[in-house]
C-alpha cells in the first residue's frame, strides 16, 4: 500500500492547459474523490496517475517511488473504466485472470486469486459468462475484480457508476465503500456527481478549470465552501446565491429587503444560503422577507418550495414534509438563518 | 396495391440482376458438360452430361499441380498480408506519429497504379531476387495489390475498437504484441475474414503477373494454365476443357464465401462497452 503525491503537475494538450500546477498528497489508504464539472480535468489527472498520459511538467510519486516516467504496468496501480472496458471475447474468469496469466505467474496461484476476488464481489457464479451476457452492474463488478486481482497499491476509478441506473448506482456505491474498508487500499475516484463524492470520500478535491478549487473533508466543503463555485457545486438542490449590497451588518437584497448578517464587509457581494437554512415563518417574526410561492416539489421526505421575492429573485426552500405546505401563489414569510449564511466577494472568494 | 407492385418490381429487378450476373457462369457449366461439335451449338438447357472434358484436363497438362500452386500462392499471400496489415493497422490506427496520414495515402496510392505500369520494373526486381519462374515471385508481387486494401480496412476497423479496451489492457500490463494478437485480433475476426477472403480471391484470379513471372507449366497458377490450354491441333479450340477447368477453380471460391459468410457478420464487440 502506498500514498500518491502530485508535485506541481501540469498537463497541456497543444495550447490548452488542462491541468494547472496541481499539488496534492493522497495519504496511504485514503479514499480521495476528484469532483468537478465536465472539462475540469478530473479524468486527465486520473490518467496522469495511471500513466496513460505523460505529464507536461511536475512529478508523480507513488509510495516512495518517482513514477513520472514509468509505464502504467510498473506503477502498481489499476484502473476501473467508465465503460468497463472488458475484453469482449473472453469470459469473466479470463477477463479477470488474463493480466496475471500473461505476467507468467503459476496457474494455481492465479486461479486462487481469481476465485477469491470473485467471491469477494459475489460474481463466483458468473465467471463462465461473456461480457455481453452480463448486466451492467455485473460487468462493473467484473471490471472491479480485474482491478483488484492485481493487488495494486492504488486503485483508480474513472466515473465507474455513471453507466448504471439509479438504484444500482446507490448499491454499487455502498459496495465500493465496503471494498475500501476491506482492502484498506488507496483509492482515487473521479466523478461529476457531488452525491457520490460526498458519500464516498475521505477527502474531496473539487477541480475547476484544471485547478484545485478546494480540497477537504466532504462536510468541510459543504459547511464552509471557500468559493462561490464550491458552494454551488456541492449540495442538492444547489445553494441559493443572491447578489446583495452589504451595509453595516445588513445585506440589502435586490428586492430591497434587508437581512442581518454577521459580517463587517461593506459593498457589493454574493450571499449564499442553502435551501435547508431558510424556513417558513409567521409574518410577525422579525427579520423575515416576503415571497410568493411559484412551485412546490414533493420529495417525500421533504418538500422543495420554489419562491420568488418581490423583484422576481428566485429562492429554493427546503420544507419539512410533515408541516403544512403552502400552495402555489401563496404569500409566505421566509427566515434566512444568519448562522448558515455564506458571503462571497464578486471575485467568487469567501469573505470571512 | 402499391406495396404489391413495389414488391413485384423489386423481385423483378433482383431476378434480372441475378440472371445478368449468373448467366456467364451457368453457360460455362453448361458448356463444360458438352463435347465435340455440340460445343458450338447454342443451348440454354442441359442436353447431355458428358464428363470427358473433366477427365481430359487432368491428363493433358499438370492441372493438379497448377491448382496446388494457386492454393499455395493465394494462402501464403493471405497469411502474409493479414499479418503485415494487422501490425501496420495497429501502428496506423492507434499510434500517434508524424506523417501517419501521408503514409496511409501513399499505401492507398500504390494500389492505383495499373498492373501493366509496374510490370517491367517488377520484372527487374524479380530477376535481382532470382525469383523468376518461382512461386515466390507471385507471392511477393501479389502483395502489391492485397496489402493496400487489407491495411486500409484493418486500420479503419482498429480505429473503431474502443480505446478503453486497449487502455485496460495496458493497465493490465500487457505488451503491445499481446494486445494485438490476443485482444485485437479476435475482435477483428470478422474484418480479417472479409479482407482475407478478398485477398484470396484476388490472388487466386490474378493473371498478368502470373503469366509474366512464370515460364514452365509446373510453376503456373490456374488462370494462366487455363488460358494456355491448347487443343490437339492449332485449329481446335478446346472450349470444353477450358470451361471444365474454369468450373473446377471457381467452385472452391464459392465454397469459401459460403463457409465464411456467417463469420462475416460482426457483433463480436457487443458487450465490450456499454451499449
Amino acid at each position: 500500500m502506498a500514498g500518491v503525491r502530485l508535485d506541481h503537475v501540469s498537463k497541456r494538450f497543444g495550447n490548452t492547459e488542462v491541468i494547472r500546477n496541481i499539488e496534492l498528497d493522497v495519504a496511504d489508504g485514503e479514499f480521495l474523490v476528484f469532483v468537478g464539472p465536465s472539462g475540469c480535468g478530473k479524468s486527465t489527472i486520473l490518467r496522469l496517475i495511471a500513466g496513460l498520459e505523460e505529464v507536461t511538467s511536475g512529478a508523480i510519486w507513488i509510495g516512495d517511488k518517482d513514477v513520472t516516467h514509468l509505464p502504467p504496468s510498473k506503477r502498481g496501480v489499476s484502473m476501473v473504466f467508465q465503460s468497463y472496458a472488458l475484453y469482449p471475447h473472453m469470459d469473466a474468469y479470463k477477463n479477470i485472470a488474463f493480466g496475471l496469466q500473461m505476467s507468467s505467474r503459476s496457474d494455481e496461484s492465479v486461479d486462487q486469486r481469481v476465485r477469491r476476488v470473485a467471491a469477494m464481489l459475489q460474481i463466483g457464479d458468473l465467471l463462465h459468462r461473456k461480457p455481453r451476457e452480463l448486466s451492467g452492474g455485473q460487468r462493473q463488478r467484473v471490471a472491479i475484480a480485474r482491478a483488484i486481482v492485481r493487488e495494486p497499491q492504488v486503485f483508480l476509478f474513472d466515473e465507474p457508476l455513471s453507466n448504471l441506473d439509479a438504484a444500482l448506482r446507490a448499491q454499487t456505491r455502498l459496495e465500493i465503500a465496503r471494498l475500501h474498508d476491506e482492502l484498506k487500499a488507496t483509492m482515487i475516484y473521479v466523478t461529476h456527481d457531488q452525491l457520490e463524492a460526498m458519500t464516498l470520500a475521505d477527502r474531496i478535491v473539487l477541480l475547476n478549470g484544471g485547478r484545485i478549487e478546494q480540497a477537504g473533508k466532504p462536510i468541510e466543503l459543504y459547511r464552509r465552501p471557500q468559493t462561490r463555485f464550491v458552494a454551488e457545486f456541492i449540495g442538492s438542490p444547489r445553494m441559493n446565491i443572491l447578489p446583495v449590497t452589504m451595509e453595516a451588518g445588513l445585506a440589502i437584497l435586490p428586492s430591497g429587503d434587508r437581512v442581518p448578517i454577521p459580517s463587517r464587509f461593506d459593498g457589493p457581494a454574493d450571499l449564499g444560503i442553502r435551501p435547508e437554512n431558510i424556513s417558513l415563518a409567521t409574518p410577525e417574526v422579525p427579520e423575515t422577507i416576503h415571497a410568493r410561492v411559484l412551485h412546490v416539489e414533493e420529495l417525500g421526505d421533504t418538500r422543495i418550495i420554489h419562491a420568488a421575492l418581490s423583484d422576481g429573485t428566485a429562492l429554493a426552500v427546503r420544507h419539512p414534509a410533515d408541516a403544512p405546505a403552502p400552495r402555489k401563489g401563496d404569500e409566505v414569510a421566509l427566515r434566512l438563518d444568519p448562522e448558515h449564511m455564506h458571503l462571497f466577494g464578486r471575485d467568487g472568494a469567501r469573505l470571512d | 396495391m402499391k406495396r404489391v407492385l413495389s414488391r413485384i418490381g423489386l423481385a423483378g429487378a433482383c431476378i434480372v440482376l441475378a440472371i445478368f450476373l449468373l448467366f456467364p457462369l451457368y453457360y460455362a457449366v453448361l458448356t463444360s458438360f458438352k463435347s465435340g461439335s455440340a460445343l458450338f451449338r447454342v443451348d440454354y438447357w442441359p442436353t447431355e452430361i458428358d464428363l470427358s472434358s473433366y477427365i481430359r484436363i487432368w491428363q493433358e497438362q499438370p492441372f493438379a499441380r497448377n491448382i496446388l500452386n494457386s492454393i499455395f500462392v493465394a494462402t501464403t499471400v493471405v497469411i502474409l498480408s493479414l499479418g503485415l496489415a494487422l501490425t501496420a493497422a495497429y501502428a496506423l490506427g492507434r499510434v500517434q506519429f508524424r506523417g501517419r496520414k501521408f503514409l496511409l495515402y501513399t499505401i492507398l496510392g500504390v494500389s492505383m497504379f495499373p498492373q501493366v505500369a509496374v510490370l517491367s520494373g517488377l520484372f527487374e526486381v524479380i530477376r535481382v531476387f532470382g525469383l523468376y519462374n518461382n512461386l515466390g515471385a507471385l507471392v511477393l508481387t501479389y502483395m502489391i495489390f492485397t496489402l493496400p486494401f487489407t491495411v486500409w480496412v484493418l486500420t479503419t476497423f482498429m480505429r473503431d475498437l474502443p480505446v478503453e479496451i486497449e487502455e485496460a489492457a495496458i493497465m493490465d500490463g500487457l505488451s503491445p504484441f499481446v494486445i494485438v494478437t490476443r485482444i485485437f485480433m479476435p475482435l477483428m475476426g470478422p474484418a480479417m475474414v472479409a479482407t482475407g477472403l478478398l485477398a484470396f480471391i484476388a490472388a487466386w484470379n490474378e493473371f498478368l503477373f502470373a503469366l509474366t513471372f512464370t515460364l514452365s507449366n509446373e510453376q503456373r497458377t490456374v488462370p494462366v494454365a487455363i488460358a494456355l490450354i491448347t487443343g490437339a491441333s492449332e485449329y481446335e479450340l478446346p472450349w470444353g476443357n477450358i470451361m471444365a477447368a474454369s468450373v473446377i477453380v471457381t467452385v472452391p471460391l464459392i465454397g469459401l464465401v459460403l463457409i465464411f459468410q456467417r463469420r462475416l457478420v460482426a457483433g463480436l464487440t457487443a458487450g465490450a462497452v456499454k451499449g
